[in-house]
């Protein structure tokens, strides 16, 4: 099974117009300690004031280079790093500020993927217990009624339900992964962050989980936030992308207007990377080559956070930071050029 | 290239030949039974084993069997060799050599085992909580430091000269001491342990998994027992295997300074320096305390290294 192939395939879910997950203004900021006394001397600001909304039923890709808060925002969502700063509302409940028991008893709706399927089994557990031990937290079955869920997910992921003694380091990348999806989706999640589900598979494996998280997608109605560096593949699974830069979510669209016509120019130089299958367009290619590098997120620059390699920049963008706004109906950007550099407001 | 390739498993891992999963593969695998079925496979483990359980026997068992009383003087018989009445001949005094073996190995074995359990606990516990709590990292290590510059000889010294009366009184000679000198030894050898857990604990506690498990929703508690100290098992068995070592030693120099058992009471290290100054009269003196220490330690050691290997799913698959 090739990528082509793979992307020829058809989605079939919709998502619908309910927001699952509206995030408001996000910060994570991770301490910088210095000195003998340990004094606080800073902060890496990995993610800094994120704002927007994952669909019910939709898969919102989220791109960017590496280091730039993609994962961090993942992890965030899930409340595994405490977020600084703003309000992540899920469904209504606002997990940002939830404790203990309350945010306990969240947790069974949102799950997560992970990137590299070998470090997360732990490699002492068996299958079985491994994928029970969602339930085993959430006391939701005896062990007879467990054994049978396990077994079904199992079945579900495509994998053989006899295999549920067997350790992780018996099997395959591939088959590792569905064992990381099965985890995942044994307490019957609404929302699941696949923080880079695919970037340590090989090709062909990666066509088979993705196709397996649309399967699912389309028979349980999940609701995915794909992070990924693979724009291609970015492109086949997702209906809206997020590009991230530094912390900040530079443009968000859906994929098909994203791909056709990047407003921000940070967009435009990460799409014009993505190679294209054909000789004749590959040689023509134009690629947009940033200079410099990503500046350090515990000292960003100030006014844009791109301006240090942005090809279009110009004085208003060192001084004054672009605000995030609805630039077309369903398309965000922050970006002075965008539309003019009209005067916006700050948010 | 349809759903079906996508769904279907990428590829059926067959049993290894020959093993029993092979003959049954339906068979339900238990965790006890494949560790047990990996363990006798580790031929060091097994022989050490053997050999442990045949001190242990001949200890628990052997006074009486070989009926000589180990105090008992004969000033006829001293300082014999090799013979059929005393197996491994007898001292200045005449005592047989091997009752008193016998009887010290009660002793040293089990301040050994009783010892190294408590530093492992105190070590692990600590070790844990510094690797896995960050708030507790900079406390619970500079007490490890703390103790590990302390001077051990003279605290041992102000412990035992504390307590020892005390504890005499309130629980009988025997008893009172048994518990002072494991106390003792526990409460000082816990360091290594510690720092050789934390470490491991800083690692682990890194991995994806674990990161999983809080997802999940599963309690600090149970990520610990589940996910953290299984995975950090390697390092303390290694600890609790040397651990025994360093606790009959140390029992021994206790009882050489004087400050352990009293001085008709046998242990192994008291029996090794009682023979020091006897070496070159009688060196079998110090040959079979030594050889029994020795193999004791060496056997441990061979377990540990068996169960270790047995418990780690990696190497149990081979």
């Amino acid at each position: 099974m090739s990528l082509e192939t793979a992307m020829a395939r058809p989605t079939h879910h919709v998502p619908s117009d309910e927001t699952l997950v509206s995030i408001d203004n996000l910060k994570v900021h991770f301490p910088v300690h210095k000195g003998i006394f340990r004094r606080k001397a800073g902060a890496v600001r990995a993610v800094d004031g994120l704002t927007f909304e994952i669909k019910k039923g939709e898969t919102l890709g989220l791109v960017g280079e590496s280091g730039c808060g993609k994962s961090t925002t993942g992890r965030a969502l899930l409340r595994l790093y405490r977020a600084s700063d703003g309000k992540i509302v899920f469904d209504g409940t606002d997990i940002a500020s939830l404790e203990g028991d309350a945010l306990r008893r969240q947790r069974p709706r949102m799950q997560m993927i992970f990137q590299d399927p070998q470090a997360s089994l732990n490699p002492r557990m068996t299958v079985g217990a491994i994928i029970a031990e969602p339930l085993v937290e959430h006391g939701v079955m005896d062990a007879k009624g467990r054994k049978a869920r396990v077994r079904e997910l199992l079945d579900a992921v495509g994998l053989n339900p006899d295999y549920v003694n067997r350790y992780p380091h018996e099997f395959s990348g591939g088959q590792r992964q569905r064992i990381g999806i099965a985890r995942a989706l044994a307490l019957d999640p609404e929302f699941i962050v696949c923080d880079e589900p695919i970037a340590a598979l090989d090709v062909s494996i990666q066509a088979q989980v993705v196709n397996l998280l649309e399967d699912l997608q389309a028979k349980l109605g999940l609701t995915y936030l794909f992070i990924s560096h693979d724009l291609s593949m970015v492109k086949h699974i997702a209906d809206r992308v997020a590009v991230m830069y530094l912390g900040k979510i530079v443009e968000l669209a859906d994929v098909e207007s994203l791909f056709a016509d990047p407003k921000h120019p940070y967009t435009k130089a990460l799409l014009s990377a993505v190679p294209v299958p054909d000789p004749k367009v590959e040689a023509s290619r134009r690629r947009i080559i940033l200079t410099g590098d990503i500046p350090d997120p515990a000292n960003p620059p100030a006014g844009c956070r791109f301006c240090t390699r942005c090809p279009e920049v110009f004085d208003r963008c060192r001084v004054e930071e672009p605000a995030w706004r609805e630039v077309q109906p369903g398309r965000f950007a922050a970006c002075h050029r965008v539309e003019g550099g009209e005067p916006s407001k700050a948010t | 290239m349809t759903d079906q390739v996508s769904m279907a498993p990428e590829k059926v891992i067959p049993p290894a030949p020959g093993s029993p999963v092979a003959a049954e593969p339906r068979k339900q695998r238990t965790l006890t039974a494949d560790v047990w079925r990996q363990f006798r496979q580790h031929k060091g483990g097994v022989i050490g084993a053997i050999v442990f359980l045949t001190i242990i026997f001949l200890v628990v068992f052997g006074p009486s069997i070989h009926g000589i009383d180990p105090s008992a003087l004969n000033v006829r018989e001293r300082n014999a060799g090799i013979s059929f009445a005393h197996p491994m001949g007898t001292d200045n005094l005449g005592r047989d050599t091997f009752a008193q073996i016998l009887a010290g190995g009660r002793t040293s074995l089990s301040v050994g085992v009783t010892a190294m359990m408590l530093s492992l606990l105190l070590g692990t516990t600590i070790g844990v909580m510094a690797g896995y709590f960050k708030k507790l990292e900079g406390p619970l290590m500079r007490l490890t430091d703390l103790f590990l510059a302390l001077p051990l000889l003279p605290l041992l010294l102000v412990i035992i000269m504390l307590f020892r009366d005390t504890l005499r009184r309130s629980f009988g000679p025997e008893t009172g001491i048994f518990m002072l000198i494991v106390f003792v030894i526990g409460i000082t050898s816990w360091m290594q342990t510690a720092r050789i857990v934390r470490g491991a604990v800083l690692s682990v506690k890194e991995q994806e998994f674990v990161l999983a498990a809080k997802s999940i929703g599963t309690r600090e508690r149970r990520v610990i027992t589940r996910h953290i100290l299984p995975n950090v098992l390697s390092p303390i068995m290694v600890s609790a295997t040397l651990g025994i070592a360093t606790a009959i030693i140390t029992e021994s120099a206790l009882s050489f300074l004087g400050l352990g058992f009293p001085s008709d009471y046998p242990t192994w290290g008291r029996l090794l320096f009682d023979g020091v100054n006897f070496m070159q009269i009688n060196p079998s003196r110090v040959i079979w305390p030594g050889l029994a220490i020795s193999l004791t330690v060496l056997s441990v050691n061979y377990i540990g290294d068996g169960i270790r290997d047995a418990l780690d799913p990696r190497i149990r698959g081979r």
